[in-house]
């Protein structure tokens, strides 16, 4: 699994740090999505597809091996 | 091509006060984009489905901006209140963005589970104070009221003690009843205190989002005046009235079903969710997240034209059974309850759920342990719940403990 954020979309909700937060900060400056893990492993997949479908601006994509 | 059935009035009846109204589920099923009729004569859409109110919250050429010809006013004096807002919550991006991010760094998940002590503190003392009243006190006015009133008014450094002022504010702005005069009036009232409180906070500045905001993007000219008055407006209304409907409307159904109630006690782990299932189950966002169509768009196979109108019911989106199962059924163990739209979709989602969330979390997570004979006061029938409100809850809620 591969994720890409887009920081220019994403409206700083926190959905995606509410769901998995070894994948997904905020920045402290703006509350903006901080990728920190773009390959995670399999047991992180099922909460960083949640945080994608919850993701109100659709800022994260799943690239699915 | 999906049929039209007869023009309804909006808003519409409820029948159950914890259902959406019992039209709804007939709409969605035979014409989930339905023309209304609203007070002012014009018929917008009525959305109904979970997918295409997902679709119309999401696309870029549905506006939000409340002074668009076609922008589908559901109550008289709320037009006045809306058309004058100049919050990001009323503003289409990009200058939307460029102002919410003014406030996303207050409500991250991480600031907000710093203030969770605060918000626990907050909840135990009310309980404290709650509970030495007589028997049959009212829960909204002495426990889910100052809740978040306190919470919203420490963070952002508006003092505690002028919440009648306010609160009676927010009743005047979102009430059915209110007239275009009275809600201009208050608005203006409104106004002049959170200028004269930015006057404040320039003189002596404070630890808080005001004093921030004033220091960060009014002093060096990213944001006027004017549009600051109404950000801080936003988040002292929104920041209280939305959560202590929620609170108090999330109480009565826990005590009105003992089974799921019983559950959460067992097993505080399911706290969360159970959260989320109360957020879908009250959608207290009742009178719709509005849009109007900039150009024609189609809604999965349905045209909407440019300068129509579309209010998404939150509420009929959450009872939408094609995503939640049984959807009439308070289940707080359901998987996919944090799926539902209580707090909006797209770009305008409610900035801060996070800290609505904690608040929700420490209030169901506590009362029903340290209080656990909690019970209504009163016969079901007698309690007034508010329809007649831009946010749905009950107006009242006696409780003995």
């Amino acid at each position: 699994m591969k994720i890409q954020i887009d920081k220019a979309r994403c409206i700083a909700a926190g959905q995606c740090v509410l769901q998995a937060p070894k994948v997904f900060d905020q920045d402290e400056e703006d509350g903006i999505v901080i990728l920190l893990n773009d390959n995670p492993t399999e047991d992180l997949w099922e909460s960083t597809r949640m945080a994608a479908r919850l993701c109100p601006s659709e800022a994260i994509t799943i690239i699915e091996d | 091509m999906r049929s039209e059935t007869q023009e309804r009035f909006y808003p519409m009846d409820r029948g159950n006060p914890f259902n959406p109204p019992e039209d709804y589920a007939e709409l969605r099923d035979k014409a989930p984009l339905s023309r209304v009729r609203l007070w002012d004569g014009t018929h917008p859409y009525l959305a109904t489905r979970f997918a295409d109110i997902k679709v119309v919250l999401s696309h870029p050429r549905f506006s939000c901006e409340p002074n668009r010809e076609g922008f589908p006013h559901v109550l008289e004096g709320r037009m006045v209140a809306d058309k004058a807002d100049r919050s990001f919550l009323r503003l289409d991006p990009p200058e939307h963005d460029r102002l919410r991010r003014m406030v996303t760094k207050e409500f991250t998940v991480r600031k907000v589970e710093q203030l969770r002590p605060r918000i626990q503190e907050t909840v135990d003392r009310l309980i404290e104070s709650y509970t030495s009243l007589p028997q049959g006190a009212d829960f909204v006015e002495h426990f889910s009221g100052p809740l978040p009133t306190e919470i919203i008014t420490y963070l952002l450094g508006v003092p505690f003690e002028d919440h009648e002022f306010f609160h009676r504010a927010t009743r005047i702005q979102f009430g059915s009843k209110s007239s275009q005069a009275e809600v201009r009036q208050s608005l203006d009232e409104l106004f002049a205190y959170l200028d004269a409180l930015i006057d404040a906070k320039e003189k002596n500045p404070g630890d808080d989002v005001i004093s921030r905001l004033v220091a960060e993007q009014l002093v060096p000219g990213h944001v006027d005046r004017e549009t600051l008055i109404n950000i801080v407006r936003l988040l002292l209304s929104a920041g209280h009235q939305t959560t202590q409907n929620m609170t108090a409307l999330g109480v009565l159904t826990l005590l009105q079903h003992p089974d799921q109630l019983a559950l959460i006690k067992q097993d505080p782990t399911l706290i969360p969710n159970a959260v989320e299932e109360l957020l879908r189950y009250s959608s207290v966002l009742h009178m719709g997240a509005r849009r109007v169509a900039l150009e024609d768009i189609d809604v999965n196979g349905h045209i909407i034209r440019e300068g129509e109108g579309v209010i998404c019911s939150i509420p009929a989106a959450n009872r939408d059974g094609e995503l939640f199962p049984d959807p009439d059924r308070l289940d707080v163990t359901r998987p996919q309850a944090r799926s539902h739209v209580a707090f909006g979709y797209g770009v305008h989602q409610c900035v801060g759920q996070v800290l609505a969330r904690a608040e929700l979390q420490v209030v169901y997570g506590t009362l029903f342990n340290r209080l656990p004979d909690l019970r209504l006061a009163v016969p079901f029938e007698q309690l007034r719940f508010r329809h007649d409100m831009f946010v749905y809850g009950v107006h009242e809620l006696p409780l003995k403990w």
